[in-house]
Formats: structure tokens, sequence, C-alpha cells
């Protein structure tokens, strides 16, 4: 069996910050640590009509995958609450199959 | 200990609710699991099985423990302890502050009569919902006043939905009437959505869930943009319109033009269902693609495309936005982009815009509450006289003539305020200063708040705390009621913090000391079975057991007499059609058909002061972080937003000498304020956008500096009473500034 991780379809990231914030909660972070970030990407110009803008979560090396809520047989924090459900939990193998279906703008991360 | 909606043991269990406010927020009615531990709310997340929310929660709901335990929030009622504006307080009971007030409240009533007492009310939160019962059943006042000018924010849309359509608020269809939602055989996606003036991502507004255009975008909806600027969701658009800000109407107008001169209306519908298509289609003749482009600084084919993109497509839907009201002729541009939904017949079928049955539940209570009054008394109501309107079905008063009666006294005067839930020097209010200098002549001012504000500082006499919404009961309404897919229970998670009470309580209270006859209700929750009873067959119990009851939703109930009151089929208008050219608008002195007017001040209404101040400046666009100038103190929050930003485009920034992040100010011929410069290409190079509602918790609340409540406020710039010819709609999205690069928020 693969090991677990996160995959972000971060097309549909909206930066709405929300597994930035459930994250730290979940965790009890301190504001200055991050148990995963949003990057920002943009917004510059790629033609007269036509914007690059994406938001891209990383998580950090205090991601544990939300080991003890996923015991309890509940999602991570991030993939629980993100606003625009952009976000899986999972076995490698499935969501790598699932990023080439999505085709575009999707990360699987290891954290 | 075990509930339907509470599970867990004494020390540790969990709650599930519904969100609403405080701290602000619409009436979206978010799902959330409260975790509650020791009995401290330790946790929020999303409850999956909330059919609209489905589990997603926003950034302010997951910090909503940081608001909670925040060490500056009210806990207990106080009365001022200095002058005014010095920020001292002195805890009271709330014996002593509801004895004080009564005792203030009849002497203004016997000596100054009964409109010497203003109520005030904050936007969107539970406090709007219960304030215009605050004023008229508890302190029988008339006067339900607010500071935003022209009244600029939904009360527009609704009016004019409601004497051009006969119905209630026309929300896109997003399935959320059925608990199969999406995948329910009744609904149908929309092909487009046309989102106009309006980030419904960030702000949920009125009681949508914003993600749910996500939810439609990932199945397959294609998106038109109106929006001045490139947000990430523009980004994604097909067609983006970026308008000059204030060119709404015209651009309406325009589009119209496209699909009535092309016929790519809906003959069907418009035949049977609508009155007055001639007078609109000769009036359109005004605003031909090319004008229209050239007014709004867009490219004609944009227009042209866009327009007959929306009409050819099959169900499609608009969602409208405050940027609509946001004009001194929103009136003709809400008119013309409703025009739009009824001509390519998008109206209440499946993946269209939905209308609510004209029965809102609730806001029937809410509104014969008014009875409470004397009529000849109601018709004294500040500003009736200049704007008659707003004695048609509008329950509130004209803003801008609040303003001229507090700053005159005249013709009566205002001795006392209650001001619930809102932060006018610090938003909403234009002109600022003179509001400020206005409201220090009312004697006697209670202000109901979480958090100590720059209002509350510089007037109030009496601070009473307002609940979370995590220590009340309550009941949570989409579009207050005016086109609610549910009704959500607001279920108290927590022993409250301190001696906070929420806003229906303190009308229950103080209503049985001053005019018990219409207080008859001994508990809250037999209030909330008397009003949700009839329609949703629930008591208040059974609901907070339920959580969410989803209401059911009939297509074109037109064809079927459920919009009119007599039964019949049509719309509940004059002429029983929906109105293309609105009849009842003429005796009210106003244009039956929509028109294009430029803003007040503008490159082309007044050039000189263009020369001066040579860049139009938009507000306003949203955060997910903040709701107006709320949760500015949140930690979590305000890392993510430290500072207020002004968009400039990089081109103009480096003719200017700015850089991204260097502090500018702002400022007009009307007054200045100061922001950090956001330098990216989302804004024309002739455009920039400034956020609203910016204050500094954190510096000193006494006068004069009031928490530096006038150092980045945007609405210094904005004018008063430049409204339209019903005293609906002010610029506060489109006006002229110039921008300079400045040392520091202070000098």
């Amino acid at each position: 069996m693969s090991r677990n991780g996160l995959l972000i379809n971060y097309g549909w990231c909206t930066g709405c910050h929300s597994c930035e914030v459930a994250c730290r909660n979940s965790h009890g972070l301190p504001l200055d640590q991050w148990g995963i970030k949003l990057t920002q990407i943009g917004p510059f110009k790629i033609g007269e009509d036509k914007t690059e803008w994406n938001y891209v979560p990383v998580p950090t090396s205090l991601c544990d995958l939300c080991v003890d809520r996923v015991a309890e047989g509940r999602k991570p924090a991030c993939v629980h609450n993100c606003l625009a459900q952009c976000m899986e939990y999972g076995p490698i193998d499935e969501l790598m199959k699932k990023m080439e279906e999505i085709g575009e703008k999707v990360n699987v991360y290891l954290p | 200990m075990t509930t339907k909606y509470k599970v867990g043991t004494e020390k540790d269990y969990s709650v599930r609710t519904c969100a609403w406010s405080a701290p602000g927020c619409h009436p979206t009615g978010c799902g959330l699991i409260m975790h509650v531990k020791d009995g401290k709310l330790v946790e929020v997340e999303g409850d999956p099985d909330h059919p609209v929310s489905q589990g997603r929660v926003c950034v302010r709901c997951l910090s909503l423990p940081e608001v909670i335990y925040h060490p500056d929030r009210i806990l207990y009622p106080m009365k001022r302890a200095g002058k005014k504006g010095e920020n001292k307080w002195e805890r009271i009971t709330w014996d002593e502050a509801y004895d004080i007030i009564v005792e203030k409240v009849r002497y203004y009533q016997e000596n100054y009569g009964l409109t010497s007492i203003a109520m005030m009310g904050g936007t969107g939160r539970e406090a709007t919902f219960y304030f215009p019962a605050l004023s008229y059943a508890v302190l029988q006042t008339p006067n339900n006043v607010g500071v935003l000018s022209g009244l600029s924010c939904y009360g527009p849309r609704c009016a004019v939905t409601e004497y051009v359509l006969g119905a209630g608020y026309p929300e896109i269809d997003y399935a959320a009437y059925f608990p199969d939602r999406y995948d329910n055989p009744e609904f149908q996606l929309p092909e487009y959505i046309m989102i106009w003036g309006k980030s419904p991502l960030e702000s949920n507004a009125d009681g949508f869930f914003g993600h749910a255009i996500i939810d439609m975008m990932k199945r397959g909806t294609k998106i038109i943009a109106v929006d001045p600027r490139v947000t990430w969701l523009t980004s994604r658009a097909e067609y983006h319109l970026q308008i000059r800000p204030g060119t709404d109407a015209a651009l309406a107008l325009g589009m119209l033009n496209v699909i009535i001169n092309e016929d790519l209306y809906d003959h069907e519908f418009v035949e049977k269902w609508t009155f007055g298509l001639d007078k609109l289609a000769e009036r359109v003749q005004e605003y031909p693609p090319k004008k229209v482009a050239d007014i709004c600084w867009i490219k004609e084919e944009t227009l042209v495309n866009a327009a007959r993109a929306f009409a050819k497509a099959g169900n499609s839907s608009i969602q409208w936005g405050v940027a609509l009201d946001m004009n001194w002729n929103g009136i003709q541009a809400i008119q013309a982009v409703l025009y739009l939904m009824v001509l390519t017949g998008n109206i209440d079928v499946p993946g269209g815009n939905t209308l609510a049955e004209p029965s809102s539940f609730m806001g029937k209570w809410r509104y014969e509450t008014h009875h409470q009054i004397p009529e000849e008394i109601y018709e004294q109501r500040i500003g009736n006289e200049e704007f008659p309107f707003f004695n048609y079905g509008l329950m509130a008063c004209s803003p801008d003539n609040t303003l001229d009666f507090f700053e005159k006294q005249q013709p009566y005067p205002v001795k006392m305020v209650w001001s619930n839930s809102q932060n006018p020097i610090a938003n909403a209010a234009c002109v600022p200063k003179r509001w400020h200098e206005a409201f220090k002549k009312i004697e006697f001012w209670v202000s109901q708040e979480i958090f100590m504000t720059p209002t509350v500082s510089a007037y109030a006499d009496i601070v009473l705390p307002v609940a979370t919404f995590a220590e009340h009961e309550g009941v949570v309404i989409p579009h207050f009621g005016r086109n609610s897919a549910f009704v959500g229970a607001i279920n108290q998670c927590i022993e409250r913090v301190g001696e906070c009470k929420s806003d229906l309580e303190i009308c229950f209270e103080l209503g049985k000391r001053l005019n018990p006859k219409a207080w008859p209700w001994e508990t809250v929750s037999e209030f909330f079975t008397e009003q949700i009873k009839e329609k949703t067959g629930l008591t208040y119990p059974e609901l907070k057991d339920k959580v969410v009851q989803q209401q059911k939703y009939v297509y074109r109930k037109y064809e079927k007499g459920m919009l009119r009151s007599d039964g019949e089929p049509g719309f509940e208008t004059l002429t029983g059609l929906i109105e293309l050219k609105a009849t009842i608008f003429e005796s009210w002195g106003e244009d039956p058909l929509p028109y294009f007017k430029e803003p007040p001040f503008s490159p082309y209404s007044t050039p000189d002061l263009y020369a001066e101040y040579p860049l139009v400046l938009t507000t306003g666009g949203r955060k997910f972080t903040s709701f107006h100038s709320e949760h500015r103190q949140i930690p979590s929050l305000r890392q993510i937003t430290p500072w207020p930003t002004v968009e400039i485009h990089p081109d103009t920034a480096s003719e200017l000498g700015i850089m991204d992040g260097d502090w500018v100010c702002i400022e007009n011929h009307l007054g200045k304020c100061r922001m950090k410069a956001l330098v990216q290409p989302t804004v024309h190079p002739k455009v920039v956008h400034a956020l609203h509602g910016w204050w500094y918790p954190e510096q000193d609340g006494a006068e004069p500096n009031l928490f530096g409540t006038f150092k980045s406020n945007i609405n210094m710039l904005m004018p008063h009473k430049k409204v339209g010819n019903l005293g609906l709609g002010a610029n506060y999205k489109s006006n002229l500034c110039k921008v300079y690069k400045v040392s520091g928020l202070d000098d």
C-alpha cells in the first residue's frame, strides 16, 4: 500500500486561506508558523485579455497529514474546510491517477 | 447530554449550528461543527451535512474563538465615565443600563416627541434583522435611519424588483432548494452566470454561499464577469467586461440594444409575460454598442459578443451586486440588468434567476412592527418629504437627509441615537468628518457592540455587549426571507462570556419595559416557533434538532398563480406583467425607462476636476478576512490582510514613482486618506481601487485619534447627497482622485 499524500487541484484554489487557519487551529500552531501555506503566482498578463493568477497551498514540514484526525475517520483539517473543495487526501498512487485525470494545474504533495 | 444537534460529554462535546452574527456576516447560514472543551469553544469546522456549505467554511468562522475570547471584547454593560470621546467606561448592571435608557427614552418622547430618537444599525448582520423592530416596536420611533448615502446597498435592488417584477430577490439558481442539489432532476446547470459588480467568493452577500459559483464552474458553467478589476474569478471568465466604474447602466443598455436589435430575446416569454417592450426598444436605440463601449472604456466587440453569448445560451443567470446600487443612477442600472434576465427568459426557470413567493416569512413580522407607531408619526420620518419613494415599501429613512437633520437639528430635533452593530465613521458614511460633527450634537447615545470602535468611543453614553452567534439561540434565513432556500438554527454552543445578550433578547427585555404589548412572548424559543411554524411546519426546538430545513421550490410560479395575491397567473405589478416600462416610477417623478447618467465626478462630467485628479477611484472590493469594518483586531485575519491597500496599474505607479508596498496618499477635492500601494495589472491605468472600512483597533481610541479612523478611511473622498432622483443610489464606486507617495501612515 502506498503512502498517503495531498492532492491540490490548484486551478480551482480561490486563495481563501481556510486551509492555513484550519491547520493552525487543529494543530495548535502559533501565529508565526504554518502547517500549510498559501503561495500566490501572479496576477500577471499573458495576453491582452488574459491574466495568469494562481494560488497554490504548500504543506510544510509541520504537516503530519492530520494523523490524529484521520485516525478518527475525519479528513485532514485543510481538506475538510477548503472552500473550493480543491484538496484531497489519500494514497498517492490513487492521487497520481486523479492528477492525470485532472490534467492541468494540479499537484500531489508528500509533505 | 447528547441531543440531535449536540454530541459528547459535559466536558467535551460538539454542536451543529448555522452561522450568522455577531461578528458581522450575511445571513448565509453556513453549517458549522463547534467543538467545546471545558466550556470553551476550542475549534470550529465546517458541517459536512449542511446541504449548501457542505463542510466548507471561511476564515472568519474558523477564527471565531479568537473573537469570542479576545481581550478587547465588550463583556458587560458600561456607562461613560469620562467626557464623550475620552473612551473611559464604568461597568454597570443590565438593570442599571435599562433604567437609564428607559428614563431617557421617556424624557425625550415626552419633551421632544417620538421622532426625537433615531435607530441606526449595521448591514447584513442579525442586527439588520432586529433593529427595525427595536426602532418601531421598542423605542417607537419612525426614524429607523442609516448612514450609507443613497441607501445604496441591497435596498435599491429589492425596491426595483418589487415594482418592476412584483417579487422577492432574484438570486441565481444554485440548486440550494434541493437536498440532492445539482443532481436534482428539476435543476438545470446554467450555461452562463453573469456576475455583475460583485465579489461573491469573498462576500457571500445577502445569504448566497459564494463558492456555489465554483461548484457550478466545475460542472461546466461559464462566467461572464462585469468588474472594473481583474480578479481571480474574472481571470477564469469567458468574457470579462472591465468597465469604467459607474457605467453599469450604460453597459446594460448597450447589451439590451444588441439583444433587441438582433432579435435575440425570448419571444414566447416576453410576449406573454411582459409589458412595454416597444418603449424599451425605443430607449435602447440611444445606446448603440459603439457609443456604449466608448463610455465604458471597453471594446465594442467584447460587449457585443458577451451579449450575444448570454442571449443565445440555454438557461443562464445574472448575479448582481452592490456595485449596481452604488451609482446615482443605480435604479436604472438595476432596472436594465433585471431586463437582461427578463428578455432572455431566465426568470424563475431552472438554472436561471429564482424568485421567492411574495409572503416572505419573518419579513412579515418585521414589517408589521411599524404599526406600533401612530400613522401620523410614521409619516414624519426623516427625509420622506424630499424623497417620497421611501414611503413605498422601504422600511428606512433617507440617509442623506439624516445627516442634514442631525447637523441642523431641524426641522425637528434628534436627541437620542441607538446604534446597533455599526461603525459609521469608520465605514459606510460619506463625508465622515461631517457626520462626526453631527453625531456630537446627539445628547444621548446607546451602542450595542462586541468590540469598542471609533463610533462607540466618540459618542456613546451607554454600551451594551452583544453575544456572538456561538452564545445565543436564533434562526438564520438567507436573503432575510426574500429568497430563502432554507431556514437554519443558530444553536447556542457555549455559556456566554461575560454578560452579553443577543439582539433579540435586548429587544425582548427593553420591549417589555417600554412597549410590552408588542412583546407578548415569554422566551425567544416561543417567538421563533410562532415565526417559523406556518412555513416550515416545525417548532423552534424541532428546527434546532434538524439544524437546517430546506424549503421547496416551484419553478415558473408566474404560470401557476403563485406570485400574485389574487392567485391569478402573472406578476404582482400594476399591469400584472413584468414592466419593461416601470409605470409606477412616473408617479414618483422618475423616468419609467432606464437611462445612463455620468457619475457626478468623472472624466466627462467634471473635466476640470479630472485635470487635477486624473484617476478614477473605485472602492470596496471584498476580502475573505473582514466584514466591512469588522475583524481588524483578530490576529489570524489581520495577519493575512495587515493593511489597507490601493490597487494601482504598474504603468501608473511607475509614472508616479510608486513601488509596490509604498505608503501613498489618495486625495481629492473632498478629502484624503492613506493606504499601501498594491501595484499590479488588475486595474485600468486610469483607475485605482481602494479597500474600505479601515481603522486601527491597536491605536489610541480616544479623541482626536479615535483608533485612527480618519487615517485610512476611503470615504473621506466621497460626496454627500449625490443621489438619484428617488433618493436611492450613490457613487461610492466611482469618484476621482490623485495618488502620491508619502513616508508612512503618519508623517
